[in-house]
């Protein structure tokens, strides 16, 4: 039976795999044909870096699972097991430990660009709304992870957290236990996190990222002057504007990636528990149900929201301010999917926007860090005060954004990309 | 299809729709296990049932400890001098109204409890866990209650604690309610209570 021989015209091993499987029309779609922007600057490292700590933390996690054990009399102890006597344990430990964090980095500063060169706009929604997604899986895989050393810092974050969902008039209590499996965190809590940590969320947050780079490669990526290459495109129909991935980005990326390890192993070989904001002290003793740490405060990407929570003290129509709390939390991290529109700037790129979007920017940049600062703090009425102020300008930002951006002073954009140099 | 050879739309329509809603409901059915396989299993329950205490041999003044969940629960006969002697520990108590949400909303007030005589608490001190004993003895500035030996917190008799020591938060009640006069349930909260 002839078969149809394949478009590309390659031959051998490649020819006889291209015959049956798309293998080099992926390559070209997607790497070597794939035209991005000539002119992407240091903001654009954060993707790549993105997926390189996402297989950083499958790699090590996968490896980890060969020796933790996911239950409450052993969990504790065979992570020590892994960090005293699995040889180079302590290595592949502190690797996923400090890619969580890494991740949360990588990942703010991936979605601060999109803020500042309105990579969510029109046609790339979706990119956005598959990225928010992405936040969302990795939030939830990051607080399950947190849970599964059981150290006392895990028990009673997990305590906090899934008490929330108690929060909620009417089913809370009852979804709590069922969160749970039990009347309190125990065994049953910790064994169900561990797989949806190692399986459920990882799946999902793997084929998100491919949807995501899918919409990505569908419309074509943004780049720092907002400016759209597929409207000037040469005989061949490739833009003028584009260069092809590889190897240009590649080779950029692989900068990107020095620059990167040379940080991250730095915090890995130096300062793997940053002082107590990437593995919390109160975590180095065993979970413990009948002993709180003095001080609850959760890992430090978590700590903007943390702070939008308890900072809403007041009780609304009648229902608690607990509950209000959990729905402004929610509503912080949502609220982000909705950017592409809430900007009706006629401009995508922060180069091109007017001063209102900057300060507004620039407001909300501060806002954000004193949030998260406030997270770490104890709930004092002076610091409740700081965080409701700067909860108000947080979601202040999102919502009067239709209107500032609206009549800001917007500078004419070019027809083609420019270049420093 | 029919016998003219033509395709009758409506029908087509008609059943797969009605075949994909039959399937959804199978589906949304087969998830059911699934999500109830997450609810406390029977060892759970078992291990957190309530425990139902009978109070008739419990004398004035006399306390009994059992277990709940794996937690020392007292349950204490308070006299009515014990009682009447909250007004005075209402001045050194930090949360004498009990604001802070460490009861269930029906021991809410002075002396925490449903029936005054009876107090129902989770003997664990809210500092770091330990286990407080309790001194029922009068003394000049002591109306008797709940001495932690750890890290020295006190607490009066309705499980309030003192100002200026280390715990911070009065005893906690657990939810519990009387099934008869003389017979109380820990565990659950009442169904009208």
């Amino acid at each position: 039976m002839a078969i149809v021989p394949n478009p590309h015209g390659t031959t051998g091993l490649l020819g006889w795999i291209d015959d049956r499987f798309p293998l080099t029309k992926i390559w070209r779609d997607h790497v070597s044909e794939y035209y991005a922007p000539k002119n992407f600057n240091f903001w654009y490292f954060f993707g790549s870096l993105a997926m390189l700590v996402l297989a950083n933390q499958l790699i090590t996690g996968i490896f980890l699972t060969m020796h933790y054990k996911p239950s409450a009399l052993e969990a504790f102890g065979s992570v020590e097991y892994i960090m005293r006597d699995v040889p180079w344990g302590w290595l592949i430990r502190y690797m996923h430990s400090t890619g969580a964090s890494a991740f949360f980095v990588v990942v703010y500063l991936h979605m601060f660009r999109g803020l500042l060169y309105g990579s969510y706009r029109k046609p790339r929604e979706l990119v956005w709304i598959f990225g928010m997604m992405i936040f969302l899986a990795l939030m939830a895989e990051a607080f399950m992870g947190y849970v599964l050393p059981w150290g006392n810092m895990s028990y009673w974050g997990a305590q906090v957290i899934i008490s929330l969902f108690g929060a909620i008039p009417g089913i809370g209590p009852d979804l709590v236990q069922w969160i749970r499996g039990d009347y309190l965190i125990s065994d049953a809590t910790l064994n169900r996190f561990f797989a949806l940590h190692v399986i459920a969320v990882p799946l999902v947050l793997v084929g998100l990222v491919v949807a995501h780079l899918m919409a990505l490669h569908e419309v074509g990526s943004n780049n720092p002057d907002g400016v759209d290459i597929k409207k000037n495109k040469d005989e061949n129909g490739i833009p003028k504007d584009g260069i092809p991935f590889h190897p240009y980005y590649t080779v950029k990326d692989i900068m990107g990636v020095v620059g990167f390890a040379i940080l991250f192993c730095s915090v890995l070989f130096f300062a793997p528990e940053m002082g107590g904001y990437f593995l919390e002290k109160p975590n180095f003793t065993p979970a413990n149900p009948l002993v709180t740490p003095p001080h609850i405060a959760p890992v430090w990407y978590f700590t903007p929201f943390y702070s939008v929570l308890r900072a809403i003290t007041y009780p609304l129509f009648g229902i608690d301010a607990k509950f209000w709390g959990v729905i402004g939390m929610g509503a912080s991290v949502v609220i982000i999917a909705f950017l592409p529109w809430l900007d009706r700037s006629p401009v995508k790129s922060i180069r091109y926007k007017g001063p209102i979007f900057k300060a507004a920017l620039a407001i909300f940049v501060v806002a954000f860090v004193v949030l998260g600062y406030m997270g770490f703090e104890p709930a004092t009425p002076v610091n409740t005060r700081i965080a409701q102020v700067a909860s108000v300008i947080y979601f202040a930002f999102f919502l009067l954004m239709p209107w500032y951006t609206k009549i800001d002073k917007t500078k004419p954009v070019p027809e083609r990309v420019t270049m420093d140099h | 299809m029919s016998d003219t050879g033509a395709v009758d739309l409506d029908k087509r329509r008609f059943l797969t729709n009605s075949t994909a809603v039959v399937g959804g409901i199978g589906a949304a059915a087969a998830a059911v296990p699934f999500l109830a396989s997450w609810k406390p299993s029977a060892r759970a329950e078992a291990a957190g049932a309530p425990v139902e205490v009978d109070l008739s041999k419990l004398q004035p003044g006399e306390r009994v400890t059992i277990e709940w969940r794996g937690k020392p629960v007292w349950i204490l006969r308070r006299t009515p001098e014990t009682l009447s002697a909250l007004n005075q520990d209402d001045a050194k108590v930090a949360d004498p109204e009990s604001a802070e949400p460490m009861q269930p909303e029906y021991a809410q007030n002075q002396h925490r409890s449903i029936n005054p005589e009876f107090l129902v608490l989770v003997g664990l001190c809210t500092h770091l866990g330990c286990v407080p004993v309790y001194q029922p003895e009068v003394t000049a500035d002591w109306n008797g209650g709940f001495y932690c030996p750890c890290h020295g917190s006190r607490f009066d008799l309705a499980g309030r604690v003192y100002k200026s020591v280390p715990a911070p938060l009065n005893l906690e009640v657990p939810p519990y309610h009387f099934v008869a006069d003389n017979r109380v349930l820990i565990g659950v909260d009442g169904g009208a209570a």
